[in-house]
């Protein structure tokens, strides 16, 4: 592998010896804001180191998350961790007096919650892709496909305002950066969030009214064009 | 309270996702009922208590139902007093979680195809991508008898499959991944995760698993070829 330059071994050093909280970023990763999301909310000061992911990768990137190489990775006194909802539950549990606190306290709905993310994890962000990426039946599968995780999540939101409840909580941090993808994949798939899904639609428009959130998340104009930029990268049409 | 309401656990004799769940009630002291459940002709109980995913294990405590193997583990350590399924400190609890995580993302296909896909060159990457994770996971056990230490816990739980199953799907399918002389720590730890008492109440024996792999072996090779042709083809 090429050597590190002067300044990813800086970077590098830097890191594992810094105090406090640097997140491994990519200005255009939902997965990525969640944690900056959450961060935000709790008011703990973090480091955002920008990632050069298309190109190649730092060391500190790839000493960080060696499992998967991508961000988000966030580093606690030199430590890291990997898998943005495993850093949410890091954050809830490494900072237990910061509020607001993402998950409920009852058992139940801390389940509930985690099952929603994971849900969110599963079917919207591998679905979206494969709306771009392909063409014809393959497209139309994940048009179909889309559409449905976007009603459960629009059902199971109901007339809530949070998916939390009447508090911001976890499954709202873990969908909410992916509706800036929702504009591209509307265009790919030919259809309407806010004719299929009036709810969601209201309830993104309610979560981006969070400073929060209107801080972090990107303009779905720049994900639509980054998404073009990536459909070259790939060799898409 | 809460505590004392009944718990159910609807699931199949051999699923390792089913057995996480029963393994996690079992370590924590929680009695149950299994409710077996027949998956070529699901029940009304499951679907209405899993009408989104439609699969086993679902937890029922009282009213409450909870799916997914990963969540219903944290449920139990959480609703129920107990020696505790994941680590205290923050830290070892992240890590534990990735690992677990782990599994699912990146080991359930690659695992999938490098049993079931006909020999040649695909099947032979996928053996190669799943013992490079098993590379990563013996890596994890460093020495320790069990992933958190000295004592059985949530991710030993989560890896169960690594433990057992894989040990039935090599002798029906005659992959090797395990290999006589790889992975000694994982064998060691399959050992004593299998041997422990709580464990042993809920694992299936694994003749019972190769006779089940070995009845499905011909429709699980005809699924798997057809899905990776049917992938490419998109």
């Amino acid at each position: 592998s090429v050597p590190a330059s002067p300044k990813q071994r800086k970077d590098r050093i830097m890191a594992g010896e810094k105090k406090g909280l640097v997140l491994l970023d990519f200005w255009v990763s939902p997965f990525a804001q969640r944690c900056r999301i959450a961060l935000a909310e709790k008011g703990l000061a973090c480091e955002s180191l920008e990632q050069e992911l298309l190109g190649d990768k730092s060391d500190l990137l790839l000493g960080s998350n060696p499992v998967h190489k991508k961000v988000p990775v966030l580093l606690h006194d030199g430590r890291a961790v990997c898998e943005s909802l495993v850093i949410l539950e890091y954050i809830e549990d490494a900072f237990p007096g910061a509020a607001p606190r993402l998950l409920p306290a009852d058992p139940h709905a801390r389940a509930q919650a985690r099952f929603w993310a994971d849900y969110v994890d599963k079917r919207v962000y591998s679905c979206g892709t494969r709306l771009w990426k392909l063409k014809g039946e393959g497209r139309a599968a994940a048009r179909a496909e889309m559409l449905e995780t976007l009603r459960t999540l629009d059902a199971e939101l109901g007339d809530r305002a949070f998916f939390g409840g009447e508090a911001f909580g976890f499954v709202d941090v873990a969908l909410i950066p992916l509706t800036s993808w929702f504009y591209s994949y509307e265009k790919h798939g030919g259809f309407s969030v806010e004719e299929e899904c009036p709810g969601l639609a209201e309830w993104a428009r309610r979560c981006g009214e969070r400073e929060s959130v209107a801080k972090v998340l990107t303009p779905p104009e720049e994900v639509h064009d980054f998404i073009c930029l990536l459909k070259k990268h790939y060799g898409v049409e | 309270g809460k505590m004392a309401e009944p718990v159910k656990l609807i699931g199949t004799l051999a699923s390792p996702f089913v057995h996480r769940a029963a393994a996690a009630l079992r370590l924590k002291g929680v009695p149950y009922e299994l409710i077996l459940e027949d998956l070529q002709s699901k029940s009304e109980l499951l679907l209405k208590h899993n009408p989104i995913h439609q699969k086993v294990p679902v937890v029922l405590h009282g009213d409450r139902a909870i799916c997914e193997s990963l969540v219903i583990m944290e449920y139990i350590d959480e609703a129920f007093d107990g020696p505790p399924l994941l680590p205290t400190d923050p830290y070892d609890r992240a890590t534990a979680r990735f690992w677990a995580q782990f599994l699912e993302q990146k080991c359930s296909r690659p695992f999938w195809l490098a049993m079931w896909l006909d020999a040649g060159e695909e099947q032979k990457g996928f053996v190669k991508e799943m013992k490079e994770n098993l590379a990563l996971l013996e890596g994890q056990l460093q020495g320790k008898k069990f992933f958190g230490g000295d004592s059985i816990g949530y991710l030993d739980v989560a890896a169960c499959g690594s433990a057992h199953w894989i040990y039935a799907f090599e002798e029906v399918t005659g992959v090797s991944l395990m290999g006589e002389n790889e992975f000694p720590a994982l064998r060691r730890w399959g050992k004593e995760y299998t041997e422990n008492e709580s464990v042993k109440e809920c694992l299936p024996a694994r003749v019972q698993l190769v006779a089940l792999f070995s009845a499905m072996k011909d429709k699980y090779k005809m699924i798997t070829n057809g899905m990776l042709h049917q992938k490419k083809n998109n």
